[in-house]
């Protein structure tokens, strides 16, 4: 009983930070909405049994990925966005058609999985069996995205240096 | 699909497993009654927030004390011996201050961000022990609000948290000064943040644990009978201490890494535009942090709570705490003698310093350290 | 106990929403979060399922996607710098040009 009460309060509250990442123009209020997002799923991971995926989230989503989507728009010192107005057709159309579809999904979902109930830590995602299974099973995808995080690295040194660096050395 | 992935688990996890049965054991043996639990904890909880606070406020007496000093002055003298009273007397202050709200401020995130900044730096006390367990009657105490099996990632899960505070001051205020602070602190944050996880990590491999507790248990002896047996000594992770007081510093914006409020070149730097009570929240995030930082590094470098433990039960129960909180004075004290001898680094230096020197050298070390760990088993 | 269809319907529906964020929002930054809640839906139904199959692979799963969300936020977060570098703007509808 309270394992639902607290998957139903950390829900909303993840559907509240989603919906207000869509509603706001400030991309600021955007992003803070998307940490709260962030937040609210790592306790349902922790619901999951997941505890060492709930704390990297945190650590790696909320605290450095979001951190660095803010310092952007404090750099970039970006306004409030303009709104275009939106087409009529994607009115008449587009948000029956999205209601009759994610309901299409959700009754789908539920009665297809309906049987099945997670208890709280139903899985053991201790960090010891993540780590073994991660350089046992896993080690050539780890591999591979260490790779890409390098990549990654150089590519944004590379895109966010001064273009002018280059013949600015020159000249001095 | 299903078959094979329970195999996968049990082959794995067959340990893990049983041990979260024996907790659920545990618990079920133990649950003579949650009321006692939630009183226990909300007893626990309120006094490590009340002995947090008052830490909070003489580390501020402490530092300017031992400044003043370092620097032939004598610090707060008038109120109460010693000026003991002084934390109290600008505590009353920062209350009856005019709480000044410039025109020009996004007034949500004005507000919101010094809370921010205080809870965060506030919740990390939540899985950071202090000492073994006491026993009252029938009831086992741990000294530790709660002791989960990740504490270690959530406090750096939580501090990462922390840099929303300062950001969202420096922009909400609406103020160049303030704007560069914030930018200035949340750059810094990310960046040391890297080579403080890094150097942890080494300790973390020599314990194979990410609960507080447990690696300040492993800490415990003596090596050839006379060095004590704390991660410092211990699988050359001095190097590993050294990068965790550096980024350390710069994590929680102290002198010389303290260019997010570089008084000499941006005013007051985030908190700017920030006055009486508003103003006291950053200043008690920055201090709790301090607090954080010493306590961690208390329990993973300096063998935590270990120490020479004689008397009476009581006094057995109680001088673990007092061993525990001399280390976190000492880390203080080092903190504010830095303080008082180095100056400030440029930005350029500080940063130059994180990326090129500090991270490959936490990257070498965790080599190091992974060879050692591998040899020895 | 929470049924597994629980988690796969707000999964579904973050996702409706990134989706949603993606399409009608101006600002590249903004954009650039729709996805970032987008791959955050994914996640959550990977860590639900790990949790219906009792295999942990999900788990392991989540944390591709985060290290190449992180990566690609590094990647993005840089792009944009040089957009606006060069057009001094982050509305999208005014980054139509293929030169300048």
């Amino acid at each position: 009983m309270t394992h639902l009460i607290i998957f139903l309060f950390f829900g909303a509250l993840c559907l509240a930070g989603a919906v207000n990442l869509l509603v706001q123009r400030h991309p600021i209020n955007s992003a803070l909405s998307l940490v709260v997002v962030m937040g609210s799923l790592a306790v349902e991971y922790l619901l999951l049994g997941a505890e060492f995926v709930a704390a990297v989230q945190v650590i790696v989503y909320a605290g450095a990925v979001m951190v660095l989507f803010v310092f952007v728009i404090m750099l970039l010192n970006a306004g409030e966005e303009v709104r275009t107005k939106g087409s009529r057709v994607a009115m008449l159309f587009g948000i029956p058609g999205m209601l009759v579809g994610s309901a299409l999904v959700g009754w789908v979902l539920i009665e297809r999985t309906g049987s099945q109930t997670v208890a709280a830590g139903a899985l053991p995602g201790a960090p010891r069996t993540i780590g073994w299974l991660l350089f046992h099973n896993f080690l050539l995808p780890f591999e591979v995205t260490s790779i890409l995080v390098l990549i990654a690295i150089m590519g944004a040194v590379v895109l966010a240096s001064h273009p002018d660096t280059d013949s600015g050395k020159k000249k001095s | 699909m299903q078959e094979r992935g329970r195999d996968d688990l049990t082959s794995v996890g067959g340990p893990v497993l049983s041990a979260v049965e024996g907790t659920r054991a545990l618990l079920r043996n133990n649950a003579l009654n949650i009321t006692t639990f939630i009183i226990v904890s909300l007893i626990k909880t309120v006094l490590a927030l009340f002995v947090l606070l008052t830490a909070v406020a003489y580390t501020v007496w402490l530092e300017r004390k031992v400044v003043g000093h370092m620097q032939n002055r004598w610090g707060p003298t008038r109120v109460g011996p010693f000026g003991l009273l002084q934390p109290l007397a600008d505590g009353v202050k920062f209350l009856f201050k005019e709480d000044l709200t410039p025109p020009h401020v996004y007034k949500p995130l004005y507000i919101a961000a010094p809370m921010i900044a205080v809870i965060f730096a506030l919740t990390s006390i939540a899985v950071i022990p202090v000492g073994n367990s006491i026993t009252l009657g029938s009831l086992h105490i741990p000294l530790q609000i709660t002791d989960v099996n990740i504490g270690l990632l959530i406090i750096l899960g939580v501090t990462s948290l922390g840099v929303y505070g300062v950001a969202l001051a420096g922009w909400s205020s609406n103020s160049k000064y303030s704007l560069l602070g914030g930018l200035r602190a949340s750059a810094q944050m990310i960046s040391y943040e890297i080579s403080l996880g890094l150097s942890l990590v080494g300790v973390l491999m020599l314990t194979g644990s990410f609960s507080l507790r447990d690696i300040v248990d492993t800490q415990g002896g003596t090596f050839w009978g006379f060095i004590p047996r704390w991660n410092i000594f211990y699988g050359g992770q001095f190097i590993a201490f050294f990068i965790y007081l550096i980024s350390a510093y710069a994590e929680t914006n102290r002198i010389p890494f303290d260019l997010p409020e570089a008084e000499t070149e941006l005013v007051a730097g985030y908190h700017t535009e920030y006055s009486a009570m508003k103003f006291a929240m950053f200043f008690m995030a920055e201090y709790a942090n301090m607090i954080t930082v010493a306590a961690v590094a208390s329990l993973l470098f300096l063998g935590g709570w270990h120490g020479p433990v004689v008397g009476p039960p009581i006094l057995r129960a109680l001088l673990p705490v007092f061993w525990f909180v001399l280390r976190i004075f000492g880390f203080l004290f080092v903190y504010i003698w830095v303080r008082g001898t180095l100056p400030r680094f440029r930005y350029d230096q500080l940063m130059a310093f994180g990326w090129k020197f500090l991270l490959p050298l936490a990257i070498a070390n965790l080599l190091v350290t992974a060879l050692v760990v591998a040899l020895r088993a | 106990m929470v049924p597994i269809s629980y988690y796969l319907v707000l999964s579904g529906i973050l996702f409706a929403c990134g989706v949603t964020g993606f399409l009608i929002k101006r600002n590249i930054i903004s954009i650039f979060m729709s996805i970032e809640l987008m791959l955050n839906g994914v996640n959550l139904s990977f860590v639900a399922f790990a949790a219906q199959w009792h295999a942990l692979s999900g788990q392991i799963f989540v944390f591709f996607v985060m290290v190449v969300a992180a990566a690609e936020a590094a990647v993005g977060l840089a792009i944009i710098i040089a957009v606006y570098r060069t057009r001094e703007t982050l509305n999208i509808d005014q980054v139509d040009l293929l030169k300048l």
